[in-house]
C-alpha cells in the first residue's frame, strides 16, 4: 500500500493533529534556525552568539520575538494601509502550506491509526509547492509597493525578480527529477529513491536546485534585496513590530520548507543513509523523522556556512548567473537526461548510449574550450577606449594622452590661481 | 593585474577558512563576569586630585573649561580666605561640573590644567538611569581622602607658600592643620 493510500484513510481528527504538528514543528524550526544561524555564524566569525537567554541562549529567538511583539506597530502616512497588512499575512501563511506535502516519516503509528507524517499527498504535489511559493512572491511585491517609499518598492522589485528568475531554474532542475521518478508525488518520488538518491544519479540538477534555493529565499550570498548598504532593509524597511516578526516568520520558515523539499527530492527524504537502512523500523518507524530532521539541518547548515562565507553578489551578474548560466545549463540537462530516458524505454542496445553519453561530454568540453579561447582572443584584441581631449583641465583618462592645448590651459590656471594667492598674500601682509 | 579573479578551486578554499575558524578559541570576554580592565592610559572618568594635605590642586581657573570642545565642563571659581581654604593660593573651584552626556573623553582638558588637578582614571562604566544622574558635581569627582590627608578647608602647611605647594615640596599633613570646623565639635 503507498502512503497517498495510507494517508487518505486518515479521520478528520488525525488531519488536525497532524496539522498542528506540522505548524508547531514549523515554528520550532524558525525559533532553533535563528537561534542557530546566529551561534554557527559567530563561531565562524570567532565570536560565541547569544549565549545569556535560556540555556546556550537556546530562547533567544524567543525573547526577540517577544520584543518585537511590544514594539510600536507602526503604519507609514503614505503607505496603502490594507495591503501594508495584507502583504506580510500572505508571506507568512503561504509559506506554511508547502509542508502539507512533505512527507516527514515512512509508515508510522499515530494515535493507533496506521498512517505516514504526511498531511495530504496529490499526484502534482510538486507543482502544488512551486505554485505556493509563486504566491508567496505576492507578499513582497505588495509589501514593497505598498509602503508607499522608495526603498521598499525597489528592494521588493529586486525581491521579486529575484525569485521568479530563480524559479525558472529551479523549476527545470525538478524536472529532471520528474523524468527520472516519472512522478511528482512527494511520497513517490521519496519511495522512488529508496535505492539511489537522486542527488548522486541526477547530480547536476541537484546543484541547481541548492543553488537556486539560496536565490529563492533571498539568503546570502543572493541577499541583494536587503542589501543595506543600497536599499536599507528592501522590502520590509517601513515594517515594524509583529509585521516584521511575520516577513522575519516566513523567511526562516520558507529556508526550513525549501530545505525540506531538497531533502524530499534529492537526498531521499526520510530514508536512511545507504548501509543504515536497518534503523528505518526503530522506534516503530519514527526513527525516519529523525533521518528526515537530520537532513533538513544539514542543508541549513549549508546556508548558514554559505552566509558566512562569500560576500554579497552585485544585482546585475546575479541575474547574469541565473538566466544565462543556470537556466541554459538545466535545459540542456534536462535534454540529455530526456533522450537518455527515451533511450531506455525504447530499449537501444547499450554501445549507442554510451556512444551518446561519450558525444555528449565531448560536445561540452568542445564548447567550453572553444568558449575559453575566445575569450581570451578578446581580451589580447581588447584596446582601451579613445577619448576626445577635453576643453577644459581634468585628469587623463585611462589610455588618454593629452594634447599640447589641454596642458597649456591646464598650466595657465594653475599659474593664474598661483598669481592671485601671491597677491592675496602680499595683500595681507602689508595690510 | 593584481585583481585577476582565482581559480574556482581556489575561491573555494574560502569555506575551509570559515570552517576551520568554527573550532578556534572565541576572542569574545564574558564582560560583567569576566574582565580584562582597560589600556593603561584609557581615558575614563576624571578625577579632581588633592595634594598630600588634603588640600584641593583644582584654582577654579576655568582652563578646562575653555579647552573642552564638547562644553560640558562648568568651573565657577571663588576666593580663598584665611579662615576657610580649599587650595593652596588665592582661588579655588567652589563649583566644579562635568556633564557625562556631552565629554567626549578627548582628555584636552587635562593637557589644559595648569596644576594637575584634573586627570582621568580608568573607570568607564559610566550608565545611569537619568540625565541628571550623569551631571557629575564636585564631591563625585575629588580624589577621595588618603592616609594623612585632612579634609578641606584648613590652612596650608606652615611656613609654606603656595608656590612650594605648587614645585610638589609638601609631602603630608602637619598637626597645625587640623581645624575643628563650628558643628563638628566632638
Amino acid at each position: 500500500m503507498n502512503t497517498a493510500a495510507l494517508i487518505g484513510k486518515d479521520p478528520g481528527w488525525l488531519i488536525l493533529v497532524k496539522g498542528l504538528l506540522i505548524f508547531v514543528f514549523c515554528v520550532v524550526c524558525t525559533l532553533m534556525a535563528v537561534w542557530g544561524e546566529r551561534r554557527i555564524v559567530a563561531r565562524m566569525q570567532m565570536r560565541l552568539g547569544p549565549n545569556r537567554v535560556g540555556k546556550f541562549g537556546l530562547l533567544q529567538a524567543l525573547a526577540d520575538g517577544v520584543k518585537l511583539a511590544l514594539k510600536e506597530d507602526l503604519i507609514p502616512a503614505a503607505a496603502d494601509k490594507i495591503v501594508f497588512i495584507v502583504a506580510p499575512v500572505i508571506s507568512a501563511t503561504t509559506c506554511f502550506m508547502a509542508f502539507a506535502v512533505i512527507p516527514f516519516t515512512g509508515k508510522v503509528t499515530l494515535f493507533g491509526h496506521k498512517t505516514a507524517m504526511q498531511l495530504t499527498d496529490l499526484p502534482v504535489s510538486v507543482l502544488y509547492i512551486l505554485a505556493i511559493a509563486s504566491v508567496g512572491v505576492y507578499g513582497i511585491v505588495l509589501a514593497g509597493w505598498s509602503s508607499g517609499s522608495t526603498y521598499p518598492l525597489l528592494g521588493g522589485l529586486r525581491s521579486s525578480a529575484q525569485v521568479i528568475s530563480y524559479e525558472v531554474a529551479m523549476g527545470l532542475s525538478l524536472v529532471a527529477v520528474f523524468i527520472y521518478s516519472g512522478s511528482m508525488s512527494t511520497s513517490e518520488i521519496v519511495a522512488a529513491q529508496h535505492q539511489w538518491w537522486y542527488a548522486v544519479v541526477l547530480f547536476p540538477s541537484f546543484v541547481i536546485y541548492v543553488i537556486s534555493m539560496v536565490g529563492e529565499t533571498n539568503r546570502a550570498p543572493f541577499d541583494l534585496a536587503e542589501a543595506e548598504g543600497e536599499l536599507v532593509g528592501g522590502f520590509h524597511t517601513e515594517y515594524s513590530s509583529l509585521k516584521f516578526a511575520l516577513f522575519f516568520l516566513a523567511e526562516y520558515v520558507n529556508i526550513v520548507a525549501v530545505s525540506s523539499l531538497a531533502t524530499t527530492l534529492f537526498l531521499g527524504g526520510y530514508h536512511a543513509l545507504p548501509g543504515l537502512t536497518f534503523t528505518e523500523s526503530w522506534l516503530g518507524g519514527w526513527f525516519t523523522l529523525i533521518w528526515f530532521v537530520a537532513k533538513v539541518v544539514a542543508f541549513f547548515f549549508l546556508f548558514v556556512w554559505l552566509r558566512g562565507t562569500l560576500p554579497r553578489l552585485r544585482y546585475d551578474q546575479f541575474m547574469k548567473f541565473g538566466w544565462k548560466v543556470l537556466i541554459p545549463t538545466s535545459l540542456v540537462w534536462i535534454l540529455v537526461l530526456a533522450t537518455l530516458r527515451v533511450m531506455a524505454e525504447r530499449s537501444v542496445s547499450r554501445p549507442i548510449v554510451i556512444g551518446f553519453s561519450i558525444g555528449v561530454v565531448l560536445f561540452v568540453v568542445l564548447v567550453t574550450t572553444l568558449y575559453d579561447r575566445s575569450v581570451e582572443v578578446a581580451k589580447r584584441r581588447a584596446v582601451l577606449p579613445e577619448f576626445p581631449a577635453p576643453n577644459f583641465p581634468v585628469p587623463a583618462l585611462p589610455g588618454q594622452v593629452l594634447e599640447g592645448a589641454s596642458m597649456a590651459i591646464t598650466q595657465e590656471v594653475t599659474q593664474d590661481v598661483t598669481q592671485e594667492v601671491k597677491q592675496e598674500e602680499s595683500e595681507i601682509h602689508n595690510g | 593585474m593584481a585583481d585577476e579573479p582565482k581559480s574556482f578551486s581556489q575561491q573555494l578554499l574560502g569555506f575551509w577558512v570559515t570552517f576551520s575558524t568554527m573550532f578556534k578559541k572565541v576572542n569574545t570576554v564574558q564582560y560583567p563576569e569576566e574582565r580584562e580592565g582597560t589600556a593603561e592610559r584609557f581615558h575614563g572618568r576624571h578625577q579632581l586630585n588633592r595634594y598630600d594635605d588634603g588640600l584641593e590642586k583644582c584654582i577654579g581657573c576655568e582652563l578646562c573649561a575653555w579647552a573642552c570642545p564638547a562644553d560640558a565642563i562648568y568651573v565657577e571659581g571663588a576666593d580663598n580666605t584665611e579662615e576657610e581654604r580649599f587650595s593652596p593660593g588665592e582661588r579655588y573651584g567652589q563649583v566644579y561640573q562635568i556633564n557625562y552626556l556631552r565629554c567626549i573623553f578627548c582628555g584636552l582638558c587635562i593637557e589644559a590644567c595648569p596644576t594637575r588637578a584634573l586627570t582621568m582614571t580608568n573607570e568607564f562604566e559610566l550608565a545611569d538611569n537619568s540625565r541628571a544622574k550623569l551631571i557629575f558635581e564636585k564631591e563625585d569627582l575629588l580624589a577621595p581622602l588618603r592616609q594623612g590627608m585632612i579634609a578641606p578647608p584648613h590652612p596650608m602647611y606652615p611656613d609654606l607658600t603656595h608656590i612650594d605647594y605648587y614645585k610638589g615640596e609638601i609631602t603630608g599633613s602637619h598637626p597645625t592643620q587640623q581645624v575643628v570646623h563650628e558643628g563638628e565639635a566632638k
